[in-house]
């Protein structure tokens, strides 16, 4: 994954977990668009986003973004773009993410530790081996749960496995928000064991995404 | 801002358009998968207490429980869907009723130009009736051969093919008629108020 800082071209006010689209022009008018969440929250006022890109085999955006791009480039950007999946100061809240699935999340997380709610906003990290966390400076703390699903470093308090019901159920508690983002199966096990917790569906945001997912 | 991207040329391409002319601008055939988007947990909604009802501004409000609706004159679709996210599927099939058949019990009033489609779960999606009539829009709950997956709007599902996949909302619980136009779910998010794949209508202002 890499992250991408974009300054715009003018002040443009959005909200964690909105995505922007990035549109791509070739020379002969043939276009490329993809959608990209916002990493960070909004500055005041709000002049740049950081957009945490995932690296696809074959990825025609991806790949350009990864390789071909350098600073003091001009990109076309679209948006913001979703109103569902945003984070408006809802407290208290679990963010459980995996992959890449982690990007919106790490926005609400740091919207929330900025606005001094960092102990009512908590994220879950699930993630294959330690290699693939983003942002892995900051998945520390009181207010983040790493799982690893394959391999765990050496110290990590949890063996490797996939993400459980004992993981998720210190977290939820009367009147917690769930914003649950990854792949389907992934959003589909997480909200079951949401389900199974207790937490109405009214109270659990979704958003699916990866390679297969657009 | 320049009219195109420093150093991207995009992946090899015809220029007559992509698949035979199938695929509409900016889309993937997906293929064999067929990839799910949605915005809230799937709901398990059981086929006894289902409803689809038509309301607003027509005659003769109207509502049909899973076995009405399936007592009315059978319609399929077998063609193409394409989804804003940039998959596109071909060659698809579904079962169900056209809208003009519920639409026609109902009795739309003269005003009626607009309709919001609404789910069990609370999903809306908006469009101009005209896109509804005409042949162009089904209620499903088949596909394949097979009842429609829970995760692709079973038991029941608006389908509306000609334009992107958002509108053919899932979980479908109904439509209301409206004599002006309100935005929807994903509209109210910066999506398109009519979503025509073929003239990339993604987002506002396309």
């Amino acid at each position: 994954m890499k992250t991408l800082r974009l300054a715009f071209e003018r002040p443009t006010p959005y909200l964690p977990g909105q995505h922007f689209v990035v549109r791509l022009t070739a020379p002969d008018g043939y276009r490329a668009s993809r959608s990209y969440s916002a990493a960070t929250p909004p500055d005041d006022p709000p002049q740049a986003v950081e957009l945490t890109v995932e690296r696809l085999p074959d990825g025609e955006v991806s790949s350009f973004l990864h390789e071909a791009v350098e600073a003091g480039d001009a990109l076309e950007l679209r948006g913001p773009i979703g109103g569902h999946f945003t984070w408006r100061g809802e407290a208290p809240a679990v963010l459980v993410g995996g992959g890449s699935g982690l990007v919106p999340l790490m926005a609400m997380l740091r919207a929330a530790r900025r606005a001094g709610r960092g102990g009512d906003v908590r994220v879950v990290a699930s993630v294959r081996t330690p290699a693939d966390l983003p942002y892995a400076d900051e998945m520390a703390g009181p207010d983040a749960t790493v799982v690893y699903t394959r391999v765990a470093p050496p110290g990590h308090g949890r063996p490797a496995g996939r993400l459980a019901r004992a993981d998720l159920a210190p977290l939820v508690g009367p009147g917690a928000m769930a914003f649950v983002c990854g792949s389907s199966p992934f959003v589909e096990a997480v909200t079951d064991i949401l389900a199974d917790l207790g937490v109405p569906a009214a109270a659990i945001r979704v958003e699916r995404f990866g390679p297969t997912a657009g | 801002m320049a009219d195109w991207t420093r150093g991207f040329l995009g992946r090899r391409r015809d220029g007559a358009g992509q698949a035979g002319g199938r695929l509409p601008p900016g889309q993937y055939d997906a293929g064999a998968t067929w990839p799910v988007m949605t915005a809230e947990p799937t709901p398990r909604i059981a086929t006894e207490g289902w409803t689809f009802r038509v309301e607003g501004l027509v005659e003769r409000p109207a509502s049909w429980t899973w076995d009405e609706i399936h007592a009315l004159p059978a319609a399929a679709y077998e063609g193409d869907i394409h989804c804003v996210t940039t998959w596109s599927k071909f060659g698809v099939r579904f079962d169900g009723v056209s809208v003009d058949t519920l639409l026609e019990a109902a009795g739309p009033r003269p005003e009626a130009a607009y309709a919001m489609a609404f789910s069990h779960t609370g999903y809306t999606t908006n469009l101009p009736l005209a896109d509804l009539t005409g042949g162009k829009a089904f209620v499903v709950w088949g596909y394949d051969g097979a009842p429609l997956p829970v995760d692709h709007g079973g038991p029941g599902r608006l389908l509306v093919p000609h334009l992107y996949l958002w509108k053919s909302a899932k979980w479908v619980a109904g439509l209301r008629l409206m004599d002006h136009d309100e935005r929807g779910f994903w509209e109210q998010g910066g999506y398109h108020d009519r979503g025509d794949p073929w003239k990339e209508q993604r987002y506002h202002g396309d």
